[in-house]
């Protein structure tokens, strides 16, 4: 009973919250590494994409509210979510058009790029804000847990409760599909294998024929699916706020990086260890111990290794380390 | 277009002077708040309050044989001390007579220190309420109509102590104002023999707050005191402690008091509870009509105490027979506080005649002054209960 106990609470404070962060925080990295690894440089403006692909999401949603539509347990976002891509394809493509193809035909070098992107950012941050506004919103209906704490508890007779909601299990759910896609995609198709020939060597995959203009574009729209899909999980499972969005890029970042940039393995596994490296780091195991431990040896401190303001520091830390030991990150990727 | 100009500019200048004759008088006071920045929605009421209060004493012509009241706007950024330290020079030159501000604890602090003790100039803030400005050395010139958070500590553990709360986890924003507040509260609660099993800070507009959570709710306790904005990480605390299970019911300081919080959480917020600055009774309900008629909104918050800050200058001054800060500063805390005849919002004219003919006044006004310490005020509370996802006020303490 003890053992189930420290178990139950071991997985409501660290495993579930990991595991979802992880997955939103690894789309939006493979969103970042698949720019980096095709286009050459590091998109600032990812934060906003996403923030841009969830209000989008968030306008229809409202929309088909109000005409009464919706999925009875599941968010009626996940219908809206199709039109978000769409109209965040339609950003992408604009941007690439009138911005980044620009400085491609002058063979900019990538840290122009990363300074015009930065500049991108801060545009995209204006449209949000001025179509949606800076607060603070809150779009998701339907069931909100597959199972409360309090149910649980009431269930199991355990003294832990361990809520799982359904924005978690949506967003476990959908990662694991999309990153399947986004792999067939790269692995088994034709256009993915020129974008991955063109990634590798970019004057060889020219002279094979594959045309380049093209590569670009399924890039983007490949990254405004990504973008739009972890916007508006995170928008989901927390709440759509711009500022936040643009406060996930460091996170986002220091993912892709630590996992190699340009590497979608990677992207993913550092999308969790950054997550993890939060939640495990700071958490105070005095409850857990308590159950585990015999009443004698019950610790009466918190048996916290860092506490909770640290844990940006903690992620950044990890980040300095790979740079240091192993600059292509945890999988291979291209040398920062 | 030149002649225009100057003949509009001449015609004003005899317009003022005009003016001016017929009040033999003339007596400015700076209102430095920040017109801009984080708190920019608050200010306008604010302000107005204030104006308010110059207005009634100019119409009553009881001031000194009639002096007119000015006001003089000037924008203190609320965070920019660079702003605020130079608009507060900047009225200083322009010749004011008493200073109405600041309105954050920050630059209030950097105000004073630069400006106004070099000056010799009196402050009386209606907002800052970091308890750093208690023990802050100020020469005797400044002073506050709002109390200091060290007493919303005190507040807020009376109020659990009498809910029968053993004891708390306690969260704050990290600036000046959350641990502030913070410890304030976790001192006070201690005292009252209380426990409090983790104080843990959380930064505003994170993207996850589930680190914050597992640590907080491994400490445990009866109640989760959230000392943060709701606008906010605040409300993201909360929203990971009700996901998580962790807690269900909520202590919520002033910072968390407002509409968008039950709007934002919903119906699990209720049966939550906490505190704000506020008062009840004659001088808060009478301010209320007054600003409806003037065309403000007189429950903003800090508007009561802004009103009620003006009004302290301009009755100090009376006291003294002087508008000069050297001589009026010592009798802010006479006018403000017992014994005398008490004094509410819209009976200023009345007030200023009572201190003319020597008679003792009590200053009340619209937010129960009652200056106590160096110069700051003993603070009424308003009790909040969420309930059916509204805030209602339930008591004031």
């Amino acid at each position: 009973m003890e053992f189930l106990n420290a178990i139950v609470a071991l997985s409501n404070y660290v495993l579930i919250p990991g595991i979802a962060y992880g997955s939103q925080l690894a789309l939006g990295a493979l969103g970042v590494t698949l720019v980096y690894g095709i286009l050459r440089f590091s998109n600032f403006a990812h934060g906003d994409t996403m923030a841009f692909g969830a209000m989008v999401t968030i306008l229809f949603t409202w929309w088909f509210q109000s005409m009464g539509l919706s999925l009875g347990p599941l968010p009626t976002a996940l219908i809206a979510l199709p039109l978000g891509i769409l109209g965040t394809m339609g950003l992408l493509l604009l941007t690439d058009r009138f911005v980044y193809r620009f400085y491609r035909a002058q063979k900019a070098k990538p840290v122009i790029l990363v300074i015009v992107s930065l500049g991108v950012m801060f545009i995209m941050n204006g449209i949000v804000r001025f179509i949606i506004g800076a607060d603070d919103i809150n779009f998701l209906d339907g069931e909100r847990f597959i199972i409360s704490a309090r149910d649980f508890k009431t269930m199991t007779g355990l003294d832990e409760g361990l809520a799982f909601r359904t924005t978690q299990l949506i967003t476990i759910v959908t990662a694991m599909i999309i990153v399947a896609a986004l792999f067939w995609f790269l692995n088994k198709t034709r256009s993915g294998k020129s974008m991955r020939a063109y990634s590798d060597n970019e004057d060889l995959a020219l002279l094979s024929g594959i045309n380049p203009e093209r590569v670009v574009m399924i890039t983007w729209l490949i990254v405004a699916v990504l973008a739009t899909v972890a916007g508006v999980l995170y928008g989901l499972d927390k709440s759509f706020k711009p500022f936040t969005y643009f406060q996930l890029l460091l996170p986002i970042f220091a993912s892709a990086i630590v996992g190699g940039l340009g590497n979608p393995v990677g992207a993913i596994a550092g999308g969790f260890v950054i997550a993890f490296s939060e939640v495990t780091i700071t958490y105070a195991w005095k409850k857990v111990l308590g159950y585990l431990l015999p009443e004698s040896l019950e610790p009466s401190g918190l048996v916290q290794l860092l506490s909770t303001d640290y844990k940006f520091a903690v992620s950044f830390v990890i980040l300095l380390i790979v740079l240091l030991v192993k600059p292509t990150g945890l999988f291979k990727g291209q040398a920062v | 277009m030149k002649k225009m100009l100057m003949a509009t500019t001449a015609a004003a200048l005899l317009a003022t002077n005009a003016w001016a004759d017929a009040h033999s008088k003339e007596v400015k006071l700076g209102i430095e708040f920040g017109f801009t920045g984080p708190i920019e929605s608050l200010t306008g009421p604010m302000a107005a309050g204030a104006e308010m209060a110059m207005k009634e004493v100019t119409d009553s012509g009881m001031l000194m044989d009639g002096a007119m009241v000015t006001a003089l706007r000037a924008d203190s950024g609320c965070i920019d001390n660079g702003l605020a330290v130079s608009s507060a020079e900047r009225l200083i030159a322009d010749g004011i007579n008493g200073l109405i501000g600041a309105d954050c604890s920050g630059v209030t602090g950097a105000v004073l220190q630069n400006v106004a003790i070099p000056n010799g100039m009196v402050m009386i803030s209606p907002s800052a309420t970091s308890p750093g400005l208690t023990t802050m050395e100020d020469n005797g010139l400044f002073f506050r109509t709002s109390p200091s958070d060290a007493r919303e500590g005190e507040v807020m553990a009376e109020i659990l102590k009498e809910r029968g709360v053993e004891s708390i986890a306690l969260t704050y924003t990290n600036n000046d104002y959350g641990k502030g507040l913070a410890d304030a509260i976790e001192s006070s609660f201690k005292a009252a023999g209380g426990e409090v099993t983790i104080v843990a800070a959380h930064e505003d507009g994170k993207a996850d707050y589930s680190a914050e959570m597992g640590a907080l709710a491994s400490a445990g306790g009866d109640l989760l005191v959230v000392a943060g904005y709701l606008d906010q990480g605040g409300a993201g605390i909360i929203k990971a402690a009700l996901d998580s299970g962790a807690w269900d019911t909520f202590g919520l300081p002033g910072g968390m008091i407002g509409e968008n919080l039950p709007k934002n959480i919903g119906p699990d917020l209720d049966g939550s509870y906490g505190q704000i600055a506020g008062s009840e009774g004659k001088g808060i309900d009478t301010f209320a009509k007054m600003a409806e008629e003037a065309g403000f909104d007189g429950t903003s918050p800090y508007a009561p105490e802004s009103y009620d800050a003006a009004a302290l200058f301009l009755l100090a001054m009376q006291a003294a027979g002087s508008t000069d800060p050297a001589e009026y500063k010592d009798k802010i805390m006479e006018v403000a506080n017992a014994p005398g005849e008490k004094v509410y919002p819209g009976e200023l004219g009345k007030a200023l005649e009572m201190i003319a003919n020597g008679t003792d006044i009590d200053y009340v006004g619209a937010s129960a002054v009652e200056l106590i310490g160096p110069g700051e005020s003993a603070g009424t509370y308003r009790m909040i209960e969420v309930r059916d996802g509204k805030n209602e006020t339930i008591g004031f303490k």
